[in-house]
């Protein structure tokens, strides 16, 4: 199957919504093309803003725009949404409580040839810090529109975390996502992987690779990263003999960090937190990057069996 | 209201504002008395705002872009029977809905949540455009600092304002001259505003913002402008009606003593 960018499936569900919506704003920071807001742009220009190359502002613009009863995505690379503008949307979206809908594009090491100024792997940790705000991140096309369609019904602040690259799409309509919920993809019994975005897909392949080393791991999409699944976590705790958390991002304050915050205070396991470790990114593709930083399903597999050794 | 009736309530907001910072001991009297007459003028006669319309998601806005100013928001609100003299001597004192900083969500009429700097002008060019997107005829009305208008995020807001020719959207600048740590020329010079945001494409209107007739007339003309944002750029008098605080930067962010209390009680009092 063609792999599909969460990027792409973001523009695509956004065009769909704002023509049924008339209270749908969308603002972009130049970038229109490359988040792919340009869909929602095409099929309603009055209701689509360019706010150009400063993302603070449009963090203001849209606190102010959603403060008259409208809902409004604003869109940018999520380096310079969460980044850039983090205390716009601390202190004029998520104090005031406002229906913006803050989608970063291009999180993580896969942006690829771009290089480290634009790979944001902090973006969880800032976002996820801020109350009010919910965090969530896709790992394919079919939950990229769930969840766009999922945020666009409530009330509130919302980070949704979205990639540059295709990816391959595992999940079918059949899919629903839930808020607060994360989604058994494949159970197993020793070692539960709890992974989000593209290192769900790579954590698959890694559960393959595993079985040859004997192991028989579950792995889990944990795509609402704030509110998190306790219950789930908690459960896997309980039924695994460890943890391991995958994410692109840094192994500080991301899906890791969320995950020991439940597990530690319910019910400790061992644990593993993959992740970038404490460094940034680099020019490439983002296969390499991926292998290069630890990331690749080959290398989550070598991580997941020291981590299953280290317990026997 | 006549004039003479519009100053009343300004000085009647001069003394509310003093009584509350002197009551919580903490707050910003300077920036709010320099603001006394503007808020007075949008609240009485500009603006289409009563106790009818203030839970309205669309309306008439207003946006304290310089937050630390919340204590004459608040005094303005009090006068248009929003909030009672009880709610007043709550400010900035535990499980008050008058934040040190005002929230949108505690109040009704406070029209957007400001105090972090530089960040309200952004907001009130939101609720602009989003009136022009679907036809509204509501207008926004905001109010900078002078010292503020160092924040860079002032000038893309501008930008944004002027680029989108937002004609429904009007900011006072409140041009006291005076910033936390002193004079705004030696802190960080920020003048010319008049020039810097006729070169963001605003209509500019230079006025003294203690004059009911100046201001009336400044939105008069914003009003008839077509296709540009109007910034009001008010010459003002830091601590406004109190001589003592007058012109003194010690009074940005300082209670008064007993003394200090009973002297500007004083000054004000019958006016």
């Amino acid at each position: 199957m063609a792999k599909v960018a969460t990027r792409e499936a973001y523009g695509k569900a956004l065009a769909e919504l704002i023509q049924k919506d008339d209270k749908i704003f969308v603002l972009d920071a130049d970038l229109t093309k490359s988040t792919k807001t340009s869909d929602a742009q095409a099929v309603k220009p009055e209701r689509h803003f360019n706010i150009g190359i400063a993302e603070g502002n449009m963090m203001g613009i849209a606190a102010g725009i959603a403060s008259c009863g409208n809902t409004v995505f604003a869109s940018s690379f999520a380096m310079f949404a969460a980044g850039r503008a983090f205390e716009q949307i601390r202190n004029s979206i998520c104090y005031p409580k406002l229906n913006v809908k803050i989608c970063g594009t291009h999180a993580g090491i896969t942006v690829g040839e771009d290089g480290a100024s634009h790979q944001s792997v902090e973006d969880i940790a800032l976002m996820r810090a801020i109350p009010n705000m919910k965090v969530f991140q896709p790992c394919d096309a079919v939950e990229t529109k769930q969840i766009i369609e999922a945020v666009s019904k409530i009330d509130g602040p919302v980070f949704v975390r979205l990639g540059r690259s295709g990816v391959e799409t595992i999940y079918d309509e059949n899919y629903t996502f839930e808020i607060g919920k994360g989604h058994v993809v494949s159970p197993g019994k020793d070692i539960a992987i709890i992974a989000t975005g593209v290192l769900v897909q790579e954590s698959l392949q890694a559960k393959e690779l595993l079985k040859e080393a004997g192991l028989d791991v579950t792995v889990v999409n944990m795509a609402s990263i704030k509110p998190i699944d306790e219950a789930l976590i908690i459960e896997l705790a309980k039924t695994h003999k460890g943890i391991v958390t995958a994410e692109e991002h840094n192994v500080y304050g991301g899906l890791g960090s969320a995950v020991a915050e439940v597990v530690v205070q319910n019910h400790p396991v061992p644990m593993s937190i993959i992740g970038l470790e404490d460094t940034f990114g680099e020019s490439g593709k983002p296969a390499e990057l991926l292998d290069k930083y630890g990331l690749s399903a080959k290398r989550v597999a070598e991580k997941v069996k020291a981590f299953a050794q280290k317990l026997d | 209201m006549e004039n003479q009736q519009l100053q009343k309530i300004a000085n009647n907001l001069r003394r509310n504002v003093i009584k509350m910072v002197a009551n919580a001991n903490s707050g910003h009297i300077g920036g709010a008395l320099s603001a006394a007459e503007i808020l007075t003028a949008l609240y009485f006669k500009e603006m289409n705002i009563s106790l009818d319309n203030i839970k309205d998601l669309e309306r008439d806005k207003f946006v304290l872009s310089k937050g630390h100013a919340s204590a004459g928001l608040f005094a303005i609100l009090h006068e248009i029977g929003v909030l009672s003299e009880e709610d007043l001597m709550t400010f900035r004192k535990i499980d008050s809905k008058l934040q040190g900083h005002p929230n949108m969500n505690y109040v009704d009429g406070v029209d957007m949540s400001t105090g972090s700097l530089g960040q309200g002008l952004s907001a009130a060019v939101g609720m602009a455009l989003s009136y022009k997107a679907k036809d509204l005829p509501y207008r926004v009305y905001s109010m900078v600092g002078d010292g503020e208008s160092q924040e860079g995020q002032i000038w893309e807001a501008a930008m944004a304002a002027g680029h989108y020719k937002l004609d429904n959207l009007v900011m006072f600048l409140d041009w006291n001259g005076y910033q936390i740590d002193g004079d705004i020329t030696q802190v960080m010079n920020p003048l010319p505003l008049d020039k810097k945001f006729e070169a963001f494409n605003w209509n500019v209107i230079n006025i003294d913002g203690h004059d009911f007739d100046q201001i009336f007339d400044a939105l008069k003309q914003a009003r008839e402008t077509k296709g540009r944002p109007t910034a009001i750029i008010a010459k003002t008098v830091k601590g406004k009606g109190v001589d003592f605080m007058e012109n003194n930067y010690q009074w940005h962010g300082s209670p008064p003593n007993k003394e200090q209390f009973e002297e500007a009680m004083k000054q004000l009092e019958g006016k």
